[in-house]
């Protein structure tokens, strides 16, 4: 579904992506754990043509897509769900799901819209129940929902989600991980950049593991977890501690 | 059968995407890790952002045996020996051996890949695998052991030694696959005849015969006195041990796990690629190994790369069965030549036994090769003294024919040839240089 080759990004004069190469399949979660500052949300800005890839492979579906603008990107269905969020406080929940449908109503595709809209609230009680209420005084789980939810409208083959448990409390976390996981089990293909590298791996089906904008390890979710290295740095459990203990 | 479909049948166009990512991977934490080479980069003025491709990977330096005894025992580790699970050694002699460790995904690694090479050597969950390689530092025992209780046989671990005992071990407890090296197989397969147990008494089906070169010649015979089918497989301490690959039933030559090892062929004087599908010295790089990556590890050991898809289906491009090792080429009188020429010319003649050994002197300042043969059949000495005279008068024609040189033929009594471990001794090389 996606494929890239050698892939070259940054700010100004920094370079943050060093020759980054990796792949996702259809139906996957696929997920990239590193510390704070490794690259992760470059990655997915480059991806999603946020930020021009200086050199560099991105294939999505077979299209080069390393040179489009980021409406394109996600006309051809690779959505990102941003950083914190990101809703529309001033406007209300229904208002901020239909803007993710805007690829469909250039299409002329109301009718299916209303459809879509339907699916999501059906897949999302919470956010039908608070319908017209302004996005800003939704808590933070319910904003990560409704970010998730405009994303979906877009109907995209690839859903990107970058750190989607940022400030959420354990138990409105594992809601949102239960939706991932729900959305990979009806077929969708997802990216995720999580600090949360437990939590991403355990629902994960293969991981990536940037340093200094270096891919320094990959395989499946549970060869990294079994990785003491992976452990060490980012599992916060040290072993040898354990061991003395 | 398959062990891994999905990885054992990749297109190609995933594979070398994978190539990719795991190369760059793998530079990547040699880099950070090993100061081996770190500093064999730094001197060649290459970093790991270098490489972008797969032709790039020619501008790497090349590991040798000498680099790996050069870092006894753990220089070449890249996790700390915490990390690590197990150490192997390669069976050194008088050189100090290759120290290799693994961690805990490695030996998982390493289970399913030797798990892929049993299912395709023909063996399943319901057979009883007999692992008649040594246990201990060398790699042959526990890597098929693994592997077998992976796939979930039942595994007898036999360990190399005391013939007898394991074919009355493979005869009462219905052994149905056999593991061990090819030599030991033939002298097996001699002593189930002398011991007058007929083939129907045992319950064998599979040979998977790994650790040094044999031929086809051998292969045949190992097949016929057992009534199996003999798989080849292969592998090397310094990069895995066994499971880099392995024949499928087609017995047509070695699939790779490609993805986890690069391979390259390359010529051993000249150290550049051969042009495709031609012999060369096989060349390679590991991609997923965590505590002994190896960069571009010159095996020594000659084959080539036999692109056409198998009928099979694996996509994993095949090796053809190793033809030697450089270091065992002998030059006699300036010919080069290696014992597995000799080997596969024995085997084509009627009434020798699988066992051969090639002695070199020098006399005065003349090379001479004497090549002793074992009979098939023991030698009764007066009638039948002509007849092995002119056994050996057929060898020693058809051998100077083949190696372009002349030598001496002597028959011997079966049997009669030393062998040193669990691999034959095929060479003893008086010269004095």
């Amino acid at each position: 579904m996606l494929r890239i080759k050698n892939v070259e990004s940054g700010y100004g004069r920094l370079k943050v992506l060093k020759k980054v190469s990796m792949h996702i399949r259809a139906g996957e979660i696929v997920t990239i754990i590193g510390a704070n500052g490794a690259g992760k949300t470059s990655l997915l800005k480059t991806i999603s043509g946020l930020i021009r890839a200086r050199s560099g492979e991105i294939l999505f579906d077979m299209t080069d897509i390393g040179k489009l603008p980021p409406e394109k990107i996600v006309f051809l269905g690779c959505s990102l769900v941003p950083e914190g969020r990101q809703v529309f406080a001033p406007m209300t929940v229904r208002e901020n799901i239909l803007l993710g449908a805007y690829t469909q109503y250039r299409r002329r595709r109301g009718e299916a819209v209303r459809g879509d809209l339907e699916r999501i609230y059906g897949a999302f009680p919470r956010l039908r129940e608070r319908e017209r209420q302004l996005a800003g005084t939704l808590s933070g789980g319910e904003q990560q929902m409704l970010a998730i939810a405009r994303a979906l409208m877009a109907r995209p083959k690839l859903i990107m989600m970058d750190e989607p448990s940022m400030g959420l409390a354990p138990m409105i976390m594992k809601d949102i991980f239960s939706i991932i996981t729900r959305l990979r089990d009806e077929g969708n293909t997802v990216l995720l950049v999580e600090q949360n590298a437990k939590a991403a791996l355990g629902i994960a089906d293969r991981g990536y593991v940037l340093e200094t904008g270096r891919i320094i390890m990959e395989g499946t979710a549970e060869d990294l977890l079994s990785n003491r290295e992976v452990q060490r740095a980012y599992l916060g459990r040290d072993l040898d501690a354990e061991g003395m203990m | 059968m398959y062990w891994e479909p999905d990885k054992e049948c990749m297109d190609r166009e995933e594979l070398e995407q994978l190539h990719i990512e795991r190369l760059q991977s793998t530079l990547t934490r040699v880099y950070a890790h090993v100061p081996f080479y770190r500093k064999k980069f730094d001197q060649m003025g290459i970093t790991p952002e270098d490489i972008g491709s797969l032709s790039d990977l020619s501008r790497l330096p090349f590991t040798t045996k000498d680099d790996v005894r050069g870092n006894y025992p753990y220089g070449l580790f890249a996790v700390p020996l915490r990390e690590v699970v197990r150490i192997h050694a390669s069976s050194g002699t008088t050189e100090t051996a290759a120290v290799v460790g693994y961690t805990r995904n490695d030996i998982k690694m390493w289970s399913n890949l030797m798990a892929r090479v049993l299912t395709a050597g023909g063996v399943t969950k319901d057979d009883v695998v007999q692992v008649a390689f040594g246990y201990g530092l060398f790699t042959g025992g526990f890597g098929l052991h693994y592997g077998a209780e992976r796939i979930g046989a039942s595994v007898i671990p036999a360990s190399a030694g005391n013939t007898a005992r394991q074919i009355k071990i493979m005869k009462d407890f219905k052994t149905t696959a056999l593991v061990c090296t090819p030599s030991y197989a033939a002298l097996v397969a001699g002593t189930v005849r002398e011991m007058g147990i007929p083939v129907s008494a045992l319950s064998l089906k599979y040979g998977l015969f790994g650790g040094e070169p044999w031929s086809e010649g051998m292969r045949q015979e190992i097949q016929d006195s057992l009534g199996i089918v003999a798989t080849d497989n292969y592998g090397l301490t310094e990069v895995l041990g066994p499971g880099v690959s392995g024949e499928c039933l087609e017995r047509n030559g070695l699939h790779i796990s490609e993805d986890h090892f690069l391979v390259e062929v390359i010529d051993p004087e000249t150290l550049l690629p051969v042009p495709p599908g031609r012999k060369g010295e096989l060349v390679i790089t590991t991609l997923t190994k965590e505590a002994f990556p190896m960069i571009r590890y010159r095996t020594r050991d000659l084959t080539r790369l036999l692109p056409e898809p198998c009928p099979c289906g694996r996509t994993g491009r095949r090796m053809s069965r190793v033809a030697g090792r450089t270091d065992d080429m002998l030059i006699i009188k300036g010919v080069k030549f290696f014992p597995s020429q000799v080997e596969s010319l024995i085997f084509e003649i009627e009434g020798t036994g699988p066992n051969y050994q090639i002695v070199i002197d020098r006399k005065g300042a003349m090379d001479h090769a004497t090549v002793l043969v074992e009979a098939a059949e023991a030698i009764s000495f007066d009638q039948e003294r002509r007849q092995s005279g002119t056994l050996a008068e057929t060898i020693r024609k058809r051998l100077a024919h083949e190696l372009g040189f002349s030598v001496d033929v002597k028959l011997v009594e079966k049997q009669a040839l030393e062998r040193s471990g669990e691999k034959g001794k095929r060479v003893v090389d008086n010269r004095k240089f």
